[in-house]
């Protein structure tokens, strides 16, 4: 259906309703973030000032514009804890990620390797772990990694070590914890690249005599970027800013940005600083979140 | 060539395996009748009963699936109208932003949708509570509902519907009669995953919760901060088990409507 | 450039419409142009269509055929020119509103519904009676030959089955015109030749009018009335196959239809020669219209050509016009046909066709072998572009 000149009234509530509703869901919320962020903390309800009200008018406005500040941004600035926090974040979620790609790409090309009617049902059987509870499957981490727990007790039993090893509460659990959950996410997108890959390009190599590592090498791993691209933004991004992984399997050394929000936000009742620990947090993944953009548009070519 | 290497074998047998041992060790310690995880007591059920006795679980469970349904609904709705923008419409004006802001949550960690979510509904001083909830929840799962439409509408045969127009059919009766059919297992697929999503989701439900409005993550989340307990087990096996259910009846849904609606080839 | 002229015995059946000056065109195609960017699909194109006709576009892949095709159909919009259907403009009229209907080349059956859904589905828009949809789509199935299929779904058919499914499908609503995109691409060669002569029976028994889009020479010659050669967009010739093969009006169509031998050379003084051919000196059949050494282009058909083995002794006749003596460079045998590659002693290369009239066992023309080659004033073809 190719675009009429007269475009109908149907079409505009088909782009209207989602877009509004974004507008307003997802936009908006966002620029009373920034707004927050440049307020101060008060006891009152709601907990910041100074408070946006149309009704007081003119001079309303702009005592509402003299009241907002950049001291929250200052205060993150100054406290080593927050810069630690943030570089702490970027670094395990980059590292989680490398993991991710060094485990999840074998699986996804061995899934390719099998014949089409299995792979339907493999990519079942990877994804539906996915769609049980990320809450449970931390949880279930939870137990295995106890102190007590079957991983120590199988340790044991095999006298691999002496002592029961503390899992819980390290860095160690929340890198497994992280590499559990965000399998999926990298595994689907890279066997859907690898899956489109023309089977005659590897034929044509073989034909012209590249051994299977070299043709792997320079063949298939090349053409396979876009998923590599795609699968490890989509992992990378939200791990920057995970809360429960860490919350849940991680010590205190394992301080994420994510537990910084949430902390400030509801232990603290620090909503401006909460809100400034966000917005930053936005500031530093807007670069990635733009390339992943970029990727998903040119996978959808329109013609 | 189709014959796995050992290589291969083994980062399959390993990888699902690595997948899927957690939760089938959850599984088991649900029936454990001893407490303590290191002594295993027997068979037993009995955490399974405790939890029907347990009224604030079961409220939580209710709550969740009820703002799961509503929250599906609406994204698996808005989702479609989406993705039919995106993929029908050429280049609209706005068409940029429009599709940025329908991939953004995707990727965006959930503490900050939900912070800002929650910063909004103060703003403009709506209690928050059941609604907020459902709220929250359709705007994160409308997004992930584009994406699977939009890579179906990708697949789907434009001729089709230039074949229905051809044929007296308006724009509108095309979609209704032609497209939405054929879609359908994409829009069913979307749902489920809408309503999991919603089911599953705890950070941006905790930000946007109010009283009485607790929802079962929210739940469990506060018991197991506290440590492992049965009961706990008990309550992620039987959510599992719901789960699986559902994926399983709705991927064999989608292998029965494979053969629809597939391009046809035109062998030259 | 509308091609009026023709000698009688080049329409097919008697029956050319576009000779009469008081008939009024079905469809009238003015000045169209589609434009992609700098691309032009289509060029300043015109084009009648009679009612009744059997009309194909052909040309090689790229030429705007098919965009032509789906801009009569609404599916695309011309950048600028008419579209005319009863001398009533199209431009207003949305796809879903012509009376205009589309067979697609992938036959776009819908997979969720049964043959007879696909059939009656036009009739339903219509808003016809239960009853009336049920008859007319009975005939129909019965007409292409499927009344037992009713119940299956696309899947469960063959090609031929699925594309006499999508014919039955647009005829049903006895369009105005009927717009065919390729409609036997997908078809093994034997059932493509038995299409292409029930489709002409169907068309002529109905009285409709057929467009036919094919890349595909031999088809389009079989089924049109006429033809309508297209290049990158633009026409460049129009008429029955006949005309089109023996008067192409450019080296373009007299390449591109069948296979040609073609020699520039100059207008001689008394007009009815071409001096200065690789051939040396060319009698034509009729006097040329051109100017006496204006440069102009012989063309000669491959079957045209007559080859005689050059026994030693015999008299080479030097001053016999448009024949030469010439080397076998290649022999193809196509069964029905042989195709020879000739070089003749002044290095002009050609090609002739000699039909297999005789039985195998006698000695045919072999490689290497000299022969006599020549052709007749009147088998020639002058071109002035």
């Amino acid at each position: 259906m190719k675009p009429q000149p007269q475009r109908s009234r149907l079409a505009g509530i088909v782009v209207w309703l989602p877009y509004a509703w974004m507008i307003a869901f997802f936009l908006l919320p966002f620029l009373i973030v920034l707004k927050i962020s440049l307020s101060q903390s008060a006891i009152a309800q709601p907990p910041y000032t100074p408070v946006f009200d149309l009704a007081a008018g003119w001079s309303g406005l702009r005592s509402f514009f003299a009241g907002l500040s950049l001291d929250n941004y200052v205060f993150l600035g100054s406290d080593p804890l927050y810069v630690l926090s943030y570089m702490k974040s970027l670094q395990i979620a980059a590292f989680s990620t490398l993991l991710l790609l060094l485990i999840g790409y074998p699986i996804a090309y061995a899934i390719t390797r099998t014949p089409r009617h299995v792979q339907a049902v493999l990519a079942v059987l990877v994804i539906l772990p996915f769609w049980t509870s990320f809450l449970i499957r931390i949880y279930a981490w939870m137990n295995i990694l106890q102190h007590d727990g079957p991983l120590n007790q199988l340790l044991l039993a095999l006298h691999i070590v002496r002592e029961p090893p503390a899992w819980l509460s390290t860095n160690t659990a929340v890198y497994i914890g992280i590499v559990y959950s965000y399998l999926p996410f990298m595994v689907l997108p890279l066997y859907a690249a690898l899956e489109r890959l023309d089977e005659s390009l590897l034929e044509a190599a073989a034909d012209l005599g590249c051994p299977r590592w070299r043709t792997f090498w320079t063949i298939t791993l090349p053409l396979s970027a876009p998923g590599v691209v795609a699968g490890s933004l989509l992992c990378f991004i939200p791990i920057v800013g995970e809360f429960v992984i860490p919350d849940l399997l991680g010590g205190s050394q394992t301080a994420m940005i994510g537990q910084a929000i949430w902390s400030e936000f509801f232990a603290n009742k620090d909503w401006p600083t909460a809100a400034a620990v966000a917005v930053v947090l936005v500031c530093l993944l807007v670069t990635p979140i733009v390339i992943f953009q970029h990727q998903t548009m040119r996978g959808m070519e329109l013609d | 060539m189709r014959r796995l290497s050992a290589f291969n074998t083994a980062a399959l047998v390993l990888g699902i395996g690595f997948l899927y041992l957690p939760i089938i060790i959850l599984v088991i310690y649900s029936f454990n009748a001893s407490r303590l995880v290191a002594v295993w007591g027997g068979w037993s059920t009995r955490w399974y009963a405790a939890l029907v006795q347990d009224e604030p679980l079961l409220q939580a469970a209710s709550i969740s699936f009820r703002i799961a349904f509503i929250a599906a609904l609406v994204a698996t709705f808005l989702g479609t109208l989406a993705a039919v923008a995106l993929i029908r419409f050429g280049r609209f004006r706005g068409r940029l932003p429009f599709a940025a802001m329908i991939y953004a949550p995707l990727v965006m960690p959930e503490v900050i949708t939900g912070l800002s979510m929650l910063l909004l509904f103060v703003a403009v001083s709506i209690d928050r509570g059941f609604w907020t909830i459902v709220i929250a929840h359709t705007t994160m799962a409308t997004c992930f509902v584009a994406v699977i439409i939009q890579s179906r509408l990708v697949d789907f045969d434009v001729s089709l519907e230039e074949a229905a127009m051809d044929l007296g059919a308006s724009p509108a009766r095309t979609l209704l009669l032609v497209t939405l059919p054929l879609i359908f297992p994409a829009i069913a697929a979307s749902w489920m995953l809408a309503f999991t999503l919603s089911l599953d989701d705890l950070v941006i439900a905790s930000f946007t919760t109010g009283p009485g409005a607790t929802t079962l993550p929210i739940r469990i989340y506060s018991e197991v901060r506290l440590g492992v307990s049965p009961e706990m087990n008990a309550v992620c096996s039987i959510v599992v088990a719901v789960v699986g259910i559902a994926v399983i009846a709705a991927s064999i849904l989608t292998k029965l409507n494979a053969a629809r609606g597939a391009p046809v080839q035109v062998q030259p | 450039m509308a091609s009026t002229t023709t000698i009688p015995g080049f329409a097919k059946r008697g029956f050319a419409p576009w000779t009469d000056r008081n008939s009024q065109p079905l469809l009238r195609i003015e000045a169209i142009s589609k434009r992609f960017g700098d691309f032009a699909a289509v060029d300043q194109l015109s084009l009648d269509v009679f009612q009744g006709e059997f009309f194909a576009l052909l040309g090689p892949s790229g030429c705007g055929k098919t965009t032509l095709l789906r801009l009569i159909a609404g599916f695309e919009h011309p950048s600028s020119g008419r579209i005319l259907l009863d001398g009533v403009d199209l431009a207003p009229v949305p796809p879903h509103r012509r009376p205009v209907n589309m067979m697609f080349q992938t036959y776009a059956l819908f997979p969720h519904l049964t043959v007879e859904g696909n059939v009656a589905f036009g009739l339903k828009q219509e808003g016809l009676p239960k009853a009336e949809i049920a008859t007319r789509v009975a005939d129909m199935l019965a007409l292409v030959k499927l009344e037992t299929f009713g119940l299956r779904k696309p899947h469960q058919l063959s090609g031929g089955q699925r594309q006499r499914v999508a014919l039955a499908r647009s005829l049903v609503k006895r369009p105005r015109v009927l717009l065919l995109d390729e409609p036997m691409a997908a078809l093994d060669k034997k059932l493509r030749g038995e299409t292409q002569f029930e489709l002409m029976d169907l068309q002529r028994s109905l009285g409709l009018t057929f467009v036919i889009v094919t890349h595909d020479q031999s088809e389009a010659m079989t089924v049109a009335d006429r033809i309508a050669v297209m290049d990158r967009g633009r026409l460049m010739q129009v008429g029955p196959p006949a005309e089109i093969y023996e008067q192409p009006d450019s080296r373009w169509v007299a390449d591109f239809i069948g296979s040609v031998n073609l020699l520039e050379g100059r207008v001689g003084e008394a007009g009815d020669t071409i001096e200065g051919t690789p051939f040396g000196r060319i009698r034509v059949g009729a006097k040329v219209a051109a100017e006496p050494h204006a440069t102009v282009w012989v063309a000669v058909r491959p079957e045209k050509i007559r080859l005689a083995r050059c026994e030693a002794g015999a008299e080479q006749r030097a001053d016999t016009e448009n024949s030469a003596v010439a080397t076998v460079v290649d022999v193809g045998y196509l069964g029905d046909l042989s195709l020879f590659k000739l070089r003749t002693e002044s290095g002009v290369p050609l090609q002739a066709a000699i039909a297999n009239t005789g039985p195998l066992t006698a000695r045919g023309i072999g490689w290497n072998e000299k022969v006599w080659l020549s052709f007749a004033p009147e088998a020639t073809i002058v071109l002035t572009r």
